[in-house]
């Protein structure tokens, strides 16, 4: 039996391990989709808290981020995890981490511009330059709002000619 | 402590949303453009995502009060989302008549996804400032993808109506379509929030989609005899075909999961 104690800390570390089932190179801390974090002793051990908030409404990772946190933390004996979901402030993408957003770039997705804390319009969007993240040319335009995930646009670079996914500012 | 009324109304945000997204995704590999065909399947997603918010609210709601007789036909506590997706009948759902219609052609479904979307916008900006906490952050939660919804809705709406002869007159084809169920969206019932204000969601959606198209050289029509029922759980012959559809599963096998 596990008689190692953790503290909230511990907890937003072994976090980083669970990563977006459909962007694996970012884990959910990078997302900004973990709120808060409380640990209380129980008898026999220790009972963990973790407040999620959605990306999208109808985003299908979800339900599995929820149980990968819930195995993350029991296969690091916690023996009761308790995943709660809160809706407002509504999940933006300034939440996401600077490391996250480098990751993304990394991994071939433009990252969200920053900046544009508000959001305020779809129109904001198309103002937007976004570099290409292969060849770093901001010669690329829009091709649709919807892309293959809810969190993604589509676009091509004029230069290069790649089509790419850009992680749209939410 | 919220009132059974609230339930109805919290439900009736729901089936609304459920019915777009069962409707919309029957567009699934059918688009007329593989980037269209993703959009609208995005969109529907997002709409289904925004149902489930709302069963699940109206589902707690439900449980807390010990009110299941009165909305779902089942053995034991607890109620959860499915049961009011999938085991309430066709005159207890209360979705408008717009949902339901059926999609038609490109058009006639973008015009609808505009219409629902415009309205939507404006609930959801009341439901934003209202009494009930959950549906406010329900409502906040939407209004991000509804942004994306009217845009994408829109800029089709400008390109269709102003487009070729063809897309023009279908396009007017459709308005006269579904003109009929767009009074609908503004009606007022017992089991609505009396603070939501009616009258200004009529001139917001008036303004707004007049305005859209206007630039797609398209006017709203005059006529304002508007069809009505769904609130009441009074639905057109459409509704039990999408019913039967989406439900058959979970009536022949209830509870089952992937």
């Amino acid at each position: 039996m596990h008689t190692t104690c953790y503290t909230v800390a511990d907890v937003w570390r072994l976090l980083e391990n669970v990563t977006d089932p459909e962007v694996p190179v970012l884990s959910v801390v990078d997302l900004g989709v973990i709120r808060h974090v409380d640990i209380s002793d129980v008898y026999g051990g220790q009972h963990v808290q973790v407040t999620i908030t959605p990306t999208y409404s109808g985003c299908p990772a979800m339900d599995m981020i929820a149980a990968n946190i819930r195995i993350e933390l029991m296969m690091a004996g916690f023996q009761q995890v308790e995943i709660v979901q809160q809706l407002s402030p509504a999940w933006t993408t300034d939440w996401m981490s600077e490391s996250g957003k480098q990751k993304l770039k990394e991994y071939g997705i433009a990252p969200p511009a920053s900046g544009f804390s508000s959001c305020a319009s779809a129109e904001a969007d198309e103002q937007v330059l976004v570099p290409c993240p292969r060849c770093g040319s901001h010669h690329t335009q829009l091709i649709s709002q919807f892309g293959s995930t809810a969190c993604k646009a589509l676009y091509q670079c004029l230069d290069c000619k790649e089509p790419f996914d850009y992680f749209k500012c939410h | 402590m919220h009132l059974p009324s609230s339930i109805d109304f919290t439900l009736h945000l729901a089936d609304d949303c459920l019915i777009m997204s069962q409707r919309l995704s029957e567009w699934t590999g059918h688009g007329p453009a593989l980037e269209q065909d993703i959009a609208l399947t995005n969109i529907a997603l997002d709409m289904l995502g925004q149902a489930r918010l709302f069963y699940q609210y109206a589902a707690t709601q439900i449980n807390e009060l010990r009110l299941k007789a009165d909305y779902v036909p089942k053995a034991s506590y607890p109620v959860d989302e499915d049961d009011l997706a999938y085991h309430r009948m066709e005159h207890q759902i209360k979705s408008h008549l717009l949902a339901e219609l059926p999609n038609g052609d490109w058009g006639q479904t973008i015009l609808k996804v505009f219409f629902f979307s415009v309205y939507k916008k404006s609930l959801c900006d009341q439901l934003l400032t209202g009494n009930d906490a959950q549906l406010a952050a329900i409502a906040e939660k939407s209004l991000k993808e509804i942004r994306y919804h009217i845009k994408w809705s829109s800029d089709w709406v400008r390109r269709l109506g102003d487009g070729t002869v063809e897309s023009h007159e279908r396009m007017k084809a459709a308005l006269d379509y579904l003109w009929p169920f767009t009074g609908e969206l503004f009606e007022q019932t017992a089991w609505m929030p009396a603070e939501i204000n009616h009258e200004a969601i009529r001139k917001y959606w008036t303004e707004s989609a007049g305005n859209i198209l206007q630039e797609a050289t398209l006017h709203l029509p005059q006529g304002s005899s508007f069809q009505t029922g769904g609130l009441k759980g009074i639905h057109t012959e459409h509704m039990g075909y999408i019913l039967a559809e989406m439900q058959y599963l979970q009536r022949v096998y209830p509870g089952n999961e992937w």
